[in-house]
This record gives C-alpha cells, structure tokens and sequence, in this order.
C-alpha cells in the first residue's frame, strides 16, 4: 500500500484552475522531488496532502486512510505528517525547545520530560543542540528551517512534506538545510519535497515529478526527468533553470 | 548648446530657514504675553485657596482619600480582568466562521461601543425597576465591574480582534500541521502573540477605564464605597472648597502617568522587535 495515495484531485482558487486532475502516489520510504514553474499547482499539490487546501475534487489517502473524506479525524491524521514551511513559521514566542515540545505535549500527551529529550535528540540531529534556549529572531533564516525540520521530527512522522524550504534562505545557508534533508533521506524517511535545488533532487531524490499548468507534465528516475526530460515543457523550463542567463533565441 | 555658469543665483528675501523663524519667535513672544498676563491678573491668594488649601490636602487624606484611592484601583482593576476576557470571547466570537456568533459580537461590540459610558451606567442604577429583587453579588463590587467591565469588553474585542488578524496565518498552518485542533492552535500559538502585539493598546484601554470608574457615582453608591471621584467631590461640597477634588485629581495622574510611560515604553519595544 502506498503511504500517500491521490486521485483525480482538483482544486481552484476562484476562477483559477490550480490543479487539474492530478494522480499521485509516494511509496513507503520514497523520497520524491516536485519541480515546476512558479504558479504550476506544485505547492498547493503539498498542501492538499495534509488537507491545508481543502480540495473541491478527487481524495487523498495518507495510510490508507482518505483524509478528503469530512468525517476523518483529520487532527490525528497530521500529525503523522510532518510539514516544512518556505516561511519556516516557527512560533516566535517559545523558545526553540518549547517550538519543539508544545505540540507534543498538548497534542500527543507526552510528559515535559519526555518530549524535552525526543525534542533535543531531534534538535541534535539537525545540528542545533546549543540553541535549545534561544527564541527564534535569535536565529539565522538556516537554523530557523533547521528547527522546524526538528518541530516536524519531535511528532514522529511518517512522511515529511517540505515546501520550498530552501527559497527564502540566503545562498549561503542553503547548504546546511540541504545537508539535514539529504541526512534524513538516508535514514529511510518518506520525503515529499517541492524545491528548485536541482542537484538536490538529482543527488537524493528516488523521484522526480515535473509539473506544469496544474498537471504533471513527466515523472521518474532523476537522471531521466532532469538529465534527458522527454518533455518540450520540461526541457525549456530547466534550462532557464540550470542557466539563468541563458537568452532564448525567440525572446 | 549653453554651458551652465558658476554664476550665484541671485534670489530675494528670506530663505525658507529665516523665515520659519521669525514666525517662531513671534510665537514664542505670544506666548510670553499671554502668561505674563495671566500671571498679573489673576488673583492668586484666591486661586490657592479655593484650589490648592494645605489644609484641607491634609483633611482629605486623613478622611480617606488613600480609600478612596484604593477602591479606584479596584473597580479598575475588576473592570479590565471582565473587559480582558469578555473582549477576547467577543473577538473570538466576531472571528468566527459561525455566523450568529459573529452577528452576536458585532452587534454587542457596535451598540456598547456607540454607547456614552455614562448612559450604560445610568441603567444600570435603574435596573432594579425592571428586575424586581435583583440583585448583584459581592455588592458594591459586582455592579461596578460588571456596568464597567461590559463596556469595557466593547473596546477591547476591537483591540484584540486586530491582534488576532496580525499574527501571520503561516502561524496557524504549522500549528494545525502539527496535529492541533483549531481551538488549541488559537489557544497556544495565536492568543500568546495576539496579546504581546495589543498589549501597548490594551494598556491604553486601562487608563480610559482609571478614568471612567469615576462614572460609578451615577450607580449610586454608598458613601463607603466612594472611588476618588465621589470622595473628592463629596469632601468639596462638604467644605465649600475645591482642594479635595484637585487632590483627588492628582491621585488619578499618579495611576495614569506611569501607565502612560509604560505604553511608550511597550510601544518602543515593539518597534525595536519588528
């Protein structure tokens, strides 16, 4: 059984039609890479998978489970999915710890203790145990995504979604997020990620999924969407991508 | 083509600096003549008797201006805890997704607010003539945070309910992908932020109600119960003199003054935050 599972999912913001259609499955341990266009649907496909868009069509399945449907306990069914913001969102007002623990404690009824240590060993894992007092405005825009990559761990998740976390940080601190993900992918974590890292995706990815005006244009083997895309779409989007200042001749 | 000259412009007149400060000056003059004038015309020896009597300072204190002082701070302070949390219900309320509850708020929140304070309290002197044998606990304290406490609410939902919008909706996403459900999500994450953003607001809402527990008179309370307002101004119709109302008024600066400061304060620190 896949762990995430959509149908025929749909969704529009007023008269724009953001996703058409889309079938979708990530495999238990997968790690699998959504690029496209800015505008292509892709972050909304992410956040229809834990329902943060509530789709007008199609359902999706975490575990089997279909959280589309209205009677889904659908508190509990997040919290089995982790989730990355490009914002990062950490709670400005608790400490980096407390960022970690407050929903454990009032969400998974762990004790203090109990969630103090889970929340640290996860704090250690990204790098990040001297910071466990600090507030996040303390933090650099790289250690801030670092902590909430530990936020999503300390819920013991089944699958993380990440949503352009990289996008809003300063090139140099790219690096040491992208080292936390690889990190993660090796020990075996389920990983959904929409990003714009190409050698990311190449080097980590299991799958890459290319859309394109609501849809998915192709999907595979990196070294085959990324290093030999079948796709007149793809193809041009990457090279603006991989070359910036690469000129089109019809422009 | 002409080629610019290093000529100097010649322009006539004052410059626009000499010219704000001759009108300085002759404000400043104005101003000069207008206290000198005050100064030699007043009656001073009256003025000092009628407002300022050392002696009737000292009789007021001694008759229980502290008291009276005392039983501000505590109508005020009733008040504001009723407003603190009827004002969040009602912002909850008016943010709502259930319809009669925002029609509820919004209409509570227009017509208290619309309301001249002195209005709300005048009914409720009146009230036991529409609720025969009414009457509210913890008497002379629960009729006065309860008639101040409900207008209070009135503002501050309006306070906090801009608060709850301020906090950034990425906030309730990261909480709600936790695994929180929306009440906890607002209870934990949006509430503890919403308060840290109004709390320079919200202090200035308290000072409004330091000086609006002096309507309390209109309810008519025992001479006991009197706030610094009604002390005062019963002392001076006692006395035929205005000295216990103008220590009473100062007793009100010595609440208001440092709250004043403190809301700069809260105020600078938010805009160093931000």
């Amino acid at each position: 059984m896949a762990l995430v599972e959509i149908k025929n999912l749909n969704k529009s913001f007023g008269s724009n039609h953001v996703l058409r259609g889309i079938d979708f499955t990530v495999e238990q341990g997968e790690v699998v890479c959504v690029i496209g266009p800015s505008g292509s649907g892709k972050s909304t496909l992410l956040r229809c998978v834990n329902l943060l868009e509530q789709p007008q069509e199609g359902q999706v399945f975490v575990r089997g489970e279909e959280i589309t449907d209205r009677d889904c306990h659908l508190d509990a069914a997040r919290q089995q999915i982790g989730m990355v913001f490009q914002q990062f969102n950490l709670f400005p007002h608790l400490s980096v710890l407390q960022n970690c623990t407050v929903a454990q404690i009032t969400v998974l009824k762990r004790k203090q203790a109990h969630a103090e240590q889970i929340a640290r060993a996860n704090l250690e894992r990204v790098g990040l145990s001297e910071k466990v007092t600090a507030y996040p405005a303390q933090l650099s825009g790289g250690q801030m995504q670092r902590v909430a990559i530990a936020r999503a761990l300390s819920m013991d998740p089944a699958l993380m979604l990440f949503d352009e976390p990289t996008s809003a940080l300063d090139p140099e601190l790219v690096g040491d997020v992208l080292t936390v993900m690889r990190k993660l992918a090796l020990d075996g974590m389920t990983m959904l990620v929409v990003t714009h890292e190409m050698a990311f995706a190449r080097e980590v990815a299991d799958r890459v999924v290319f859309m394109d005006g609501g849809v998915i244009v192709e999907q595979g083997p990196p070294a085959d969407v990324i290093g030999n895309p079948q796709h007149q779409r793809t193809r041009t989007f990457l090279r603006r991508v991989l070359d910036p200042t690469h000129v089109e001749p019809t422009s | 083509m002409s080629v610019p000259t290093t000529d100097t412009v010649e322009r006539k007149g004052l410059s626009p600096r000499q010219r704000a400060q001759r009108s300085r000056w002759i404000q400043y003059a104005i101003l000069v003549v207008m206290v000198l004038v005050a100064a030699f015309t007043a009656n001073w020896g009256q003025i000092a008797d009628v407002f300022f009597k050392p002696e009737f300072i000292k009789s007021a204190f001694e008759n229980g201006m502290l008291d009276a002082l005392v039983k501000t701070l505590e109508y005020t302070a009733g008040a504001f805890v009723i407003g603190l949390v009827g004002g969040t219900i009602l912002a909850l309320m008016r943010l709502s997704s259930v319809g009669p509850y925002r029609w509820l708020s919004t209409a509570y929140i227009e017509f208290f607010r619309g309301l001249p304070a002195i209005v709300v309290f005048i009914a409720f002197s009146l009230l036991p003539l529409a609720f025969e044998g009414m009457t509210i606990p913890w008497d002379p304290y629960g009729v006065v945070w309860l008639a101040l406490g409900i207008v209070a609410a009135a503002y501050m939902a309006e306070v906090i309910r801009a608060g709850i919008q301020a906090v950034p909706k990425g906030q309730v996403e990261a909480a709600r992908s936790l695994g929180m459900p929306a009440g906890l999500a607002t209870r934990k994450i949006v509430l503890p932020q919403a308060f840290r953003i109004v709390l320079p607001p919200l202090t200035n809402d308290l000072i409004l109600l330091v000086k609006d527990s002096s309507l309390v008179f209109i309810i008519g309370t025992a001479a006991d119960a009197y706030e610094l307002t009604g002390f005062g101004r019963d002392l001076a119709n006692t006395e035929a003199n205005l000295t216990p109302l103008v220590t009473a008024g100062f007793c009100y600066l010595i609440i208001t003054l440092p709250l004043g400061i403190l809301v700069r304060r809260l105020e600078a620190k938010a805009a160093r935050t931000r």
